[in-house]
This record gives C-alpha cells, structure tokens and sequence, in this order.
C-alpha cells in the first residue's frame, strides 16, 4: 500500500480531521506515516523478529497519547514530526525497559570499600612520584565531596547513569522518579560539587589538568 | 566505596560543563520536533535553539531519541 506524503495535509487540516468527522481516516493516515517512521529508525536497533510488535505496540500507545495532547501542539513544527516525536519515545521507553530489565542498581555500584579509603590511582609508569601524589590527593578530595556533599539518591543516580551506562529513564523508574526530575537530580547535584570544589579553591578544570 | 580515577574524571568532567540554565528533558521534548526540523532544513538550528542543543550533548536518553527522530523523518521526506 503506497502511504500518503505526511505533508499531504496541512496542520490546520490534521487538527481539524483528527478533531472532526474524519478522525478514523486521519488516525488511519498517521498510524501508516507514523509505522514507517518508526520502523525506518529502529530498524537497526532492534533484532528483526522483534520490529514489528514494538512498531506496533508503540504506535498504538503514540495515537492514544497524541489524541489527548492535541490541544497542547503549538504548531512549531509539522504535525506529523510532533506526532512522530511521541512515537519515538514511546518505542524507545520500552526498548529500554526491556534491555535493562534484569538489572539492578545495585549491580551498577562500585564495590564497596573496606572501610579504609585507598585512592585507586592511575598506574602510569611514566608518572613522576610528585605527580602520583598530586593525583591521588586530588582523588581523595573529589571521592570526599562526593561522598560528603551529594545526598545517597544524587550519589546513587550519578554513579548509576556514569559508572554503570543505564539510561536515565531507567534509573529513575528504579528509584520511583521520573526521567526529568532525575535530570534535575543530577543537575543539582553537579552544581554543588562545582561550588564545593570552588570551596576548596580548586575549579574542575584544575583537577582534569592533573589526570592529563 | 571506592571509585576509579576513570570514573571521577568523567564526574569531574560532567562538573566542569555544568551551566546554571540547562533546561530539562521535558523542556527538551517540548521544542524536540522543532529542533530536529531545523536540523533537517540545514538551519542553524543549534545556533537558535542553543539550550535544547547543549541539553542533547548531555543526556543520553534525550540524544538517543533525537537521533531516532532524524531517522524516522527521513523516511518521510
């Protein structure tokens, strides 16, 4: 079946159908540019025997979400990019669910310590023994404010998405958040560790200039 | 706990691109379709729309979605 361009209708004319009398045909025409969409960008994301249902489920779930955000598209965009939009997050939230579903945070953290701090220092032989010790004393003040300064949720979230590579959505449906309170979590806590650094008269570019 | 030096430069370096009016990634979505248009259009879309752009060079959620659109609106055009 050949699909229609998605600029076959303007705006104006996707809002009134999608509002009016031919909701089941506009919803028919962006379900099909919406499908194709979707399955054009995953194509090579997803294992070949898994597109069609995620494509599928995703855009179901889209249509459901575009209908009832309607009234809030600005128009700063074409419609079908706005609703394609939507469809993508929608897909990518469950690929995501599914790949880190059998992993925990607690899996992601560093193994946790003696008791005693040991600062794990770059082994590099051509290290002077001055600038060994500059590391690991610039090691030592970073792991401190870290550990001082960031609440157990903003350390945990950090070291989560840094150390451990898990997508932010992800941390935070472990930690009974959503993504962008998470986002402003870390945000937080990256601009209390910028102004503790500053306490400790150093900024962060000093601190990277002795791990270079 | 004890973390790696790898680990602490790549906090360190978070801390260093740190800006007090990152937007979040809700406010990302909100001009995402807007953004990636431009982007397709060849305009200086980063140029325009700086904070959504420096917003897409810090979150991976935001950026693997950005890339996706782009992708599927090609299949569009």
């Amino acid at each position: 079946m050949m699909v229609k361009s998605a600029n076959w209708r303007t705006n104006e004319e996707w809002l009134a159908d999608l509002r009016g009398v031919d909701q089941e045909g506009a919803l028919a025409d962006l379900r099909d540019i919406l499908t194709r969409g979707l399955r054009y960008a995953l194509v090579n994301r997803v294992p070949y025997n898994q597109l069609d249902e995620l494509v599928e489920d995703s855009v179901q779930d889209a249509l459901v979400k575009i209908l009832q955000k309607l009234d809030s598209f600005r128009g700063e965009s074409r419609l079908t990019t706005w609703a394609q939009k939507i469809a993508v997050r929608e897909a990518l939230t469950e690929l995501r669910r599914q790949r880190w579903k059998d992993i925990k945070l607690e899996d992601l953290m560093p193994e946790e310590g003696s008791g005693d701090f040991t600062p794990a220092i770059l082994t590099d032989p051509g290290a002077s023994p001055e600038s060994e010790a500059l590391r690991n004393s610039m090691v030592e003040i970073v792991q401190r404010l870290i550990m001082e300064e960031l609440t157990d949720r903003q350390r945990e979230a950090m070291l989560a998405v840094m150390v451990g590579g898990m997508p932010l959505e992800e941390v935070a449906r472990r930690m009974n958040t959503n993504r962008n309170s998470l986002y402003k979590l870390m945000h937080d806590a990256r601009q209390r560790l910028r102004r503790r650094l500053a306490g400790e008269g150093l900024s962060p570019e000093e601190v990277l200039a002795v791990f270079d | 706990m004890k973390l790696s030096s790898e680990v602490l430069k790549k906090m360190v370096k978070s801390i260093a691109m740190t800006r007090p009016d990152e937007i979040s990634c809700d406010e990302c979505f909100e001009q995402l379709d807007q953004f990636a248009e431009q982007v397709l259009e060849g305009k200086p879309a980063a140029e325009a729309m700086p904070l959504v752009e420096d917003h897409l060079n810090r979150c991976i959620d935001c950026h693997e979605e950005f890339e996706a659109l782009l992708e599927a609106m090609k299949s569009l055009n």
